[in-house]
């Protein structure tokens, strides 16, 4: 049995070295992970036009990609209204964040992507699918109507069911031509159970993913639905 | 003189003898944490989807084990009996702690997507279960072999888990795709004459076929391992 007094001070040294160490490492590494957490965005942004970039998303360098969004991406943030906000970069506006507040103070990130002949614009959106949040970037080209690609993360979607929207690239690749709008009136993109009816605006669910597809679509709905005025400013 | 000499290097025990391979290689087979001991079942259900996230989890898993065996058993004679169980935990809890920190400097998107059992690494079964049963009674670098051997016992099990489900349920192993439905794939399901009947099977991407393989594999080590057909 050990005395009272060393059982203190071997529970406050070790305690201390631990707590010093640890200190130091964190502190140490806080830069690698804050540039490593904003490539990760980057990456995530550009995956909804991977298929306009020409080369493999997955093969370019952190470098390349950073150079890429520099170089081929103009930011672009959007209050409630649709009105352009100055002095903010897109890719600090956290999605997360902007959802609890007052829907009026909302802000909205945009990235326009400037390829060789094509322009596509990047647009954020999320919503909730069956057990967290799920999110997805949507491009469409610039006749403000026809999606070219899409791309969609989740929380905690189940593996195999409602995470095939993230997994599966099939499912995102569905979305490429939809359109937005049906003779001017904003219908947005449903997915849809049991098979395609109006193939310019709806796409195969997943089998036994009901309430993520579902999900998918109001998200899309809601989501796409701020951006309208903004898209409507600039088309005009 | 020379004759005395050669007498005591052999009466001194081997740096690496039987005992240490015995260390090292029983957890591989007979005495396996995740199929004999029954240890470490939950992370083994939650990180088998890929082969590369199994193998980055049984890294990490293996140093835990291996570093917290030698620290405490470095510490184990100082150690005031009563706190023993929570200078452990402040020992394993560290370590885990800079594993992960160091993960996620490392490869981001490998931490993203195991961060939540990265942490549950703490709460493995495996790691304290080796502290308490053996690092508490050896020698340091008995421990330590003893750490890497159960650390490579679990890792050997995740990656045979997490190869069954992905080749099954992605058609791909360490992201090399082998089998499915578009020109990617190395056999493609659509214009190869053999394989046009193939659809990956989707119940091994759910958690519960971590339970099914694991329970074949471990069906399998028994009809094989004499040593563990029960006697009563």
């Amino acid at each position: 049995m050990y005395s009272n007094k060393y059982v203190t001070v071997y529970t406050v040294v070790m305690t201390l070295l631990v707590s010093v160490v640890l200190a130091v490492v964190v502190t140490g590494l806080r830069p690698v992970h804050e540039s490593n957490e904003a490539v990760f965005k980057k990456r995530d942004v550009l995956r909804a036009i991977k298929d306009e970039l020409g080369t493999d998303l997955a093969s370019l360098t952190d470098a390349e990609v950073i150079d890429l969004f520099s170089n081929r991406i103009e930011q672009v943030v959007i209050d409630a209204n649709g009105q352009p906000v100055e002095g903010v970069s897109a890719e600090s506006v956290d999605m997360a964040k902007e959802e609890k507040k007052p829907a009026a103070e909302r802000q909205y990130p945009v990235f326009i992507y400037r390829g060789d002949g094509a322009t596509a614009y990047l647009l954020s959106v999320r919503g909730n699918g069956l057990w967290d949040k799920i999110w997805g970037t949507i491009a469409i080209k610039d006749d403000f109507n026809t999606i070219i690609g899409t791309s969609f993360g989740h929380v905690g979607e189940t593996p195999g069911l409602g995470a095939e929207i993230t997994d599966n690239p099939s499912f995102s690749r569905q979305f490429q031509g939809k359109q937005l709008f049906d003779k001017g009136q904003f219908v947005s993109v449903s997915v849809v159970k049991g098979g395609v009816r109006n193939p310019a605006h709806q796409v195969d669910a997943i089998t036994g993913a009901t309430i993520t597809s579902n999900g998918v679509t109001d998200m899309l709905r809601d989501g796409l639905a701020v951006y309208l005025p903004y898209l409507a400013s600039i088309r005009n | 003189m020379a004759e005395v000499q050669t007498k005591v290097a052999e009466e001194k025990e081997p740096f690496f003898g039987k005992k240490e391979r015995q260390l090292l290689v029983d957890p591989l087979n007979d005495n396996n944490p995740i199929t004999v001991q029954v240890l470490g079942i939950c992370s083994a259900l939650a990180v088998t989807t890929l082969v590369s996230k199994a193998i980055v989890m049984a890294i990490a898993v293996t140093l835990v084990i291996a570093f917290s065996n030698l620290a405490v058993s470095l510490l184990r004679k100082g150690v005031p009996k009563q706190i023993r169980m929570i200078v452990q935990l402040v020992i394993i809890a560290f370590l885990v702690t800079v594993v992960e920190q160091v993960l996620k400097a490392a490869s981001y998107p490998i931490w993203k997507e195991l961060s939540v059992y990265i942490g549950l690494i703490i709460t493995n079964c495996i790691v304290m279960g080796r502290l308490e049963a053996y690092a508490m009674a050896n020698d340091p670098k008995r421990s330590f072999l003893d750490g890497i051997g159960n650390g490579a016992g679990y890792g050997i099990i995740l990656v045979m888990v997490a190869a069954m489900r992905e080749l099954f349920g992605k058609g791909s192993l360490l992201d090399y795709k082998i089998i499915g439905n578009t020109s990617e794939y190395l056999i493609d399901t659509t214009t190869n004459p053999y394989f046009s009947w193939y659809m990956p099977n989707n119940v091994m991407v759910l958690p519960a076929a971590a339970l099914f393989v694991i329970g074949v594999i471990i069906w399998v080590q028994r009809a094989r391992n004499a040593k563990l057909v029960d006697v009563s």
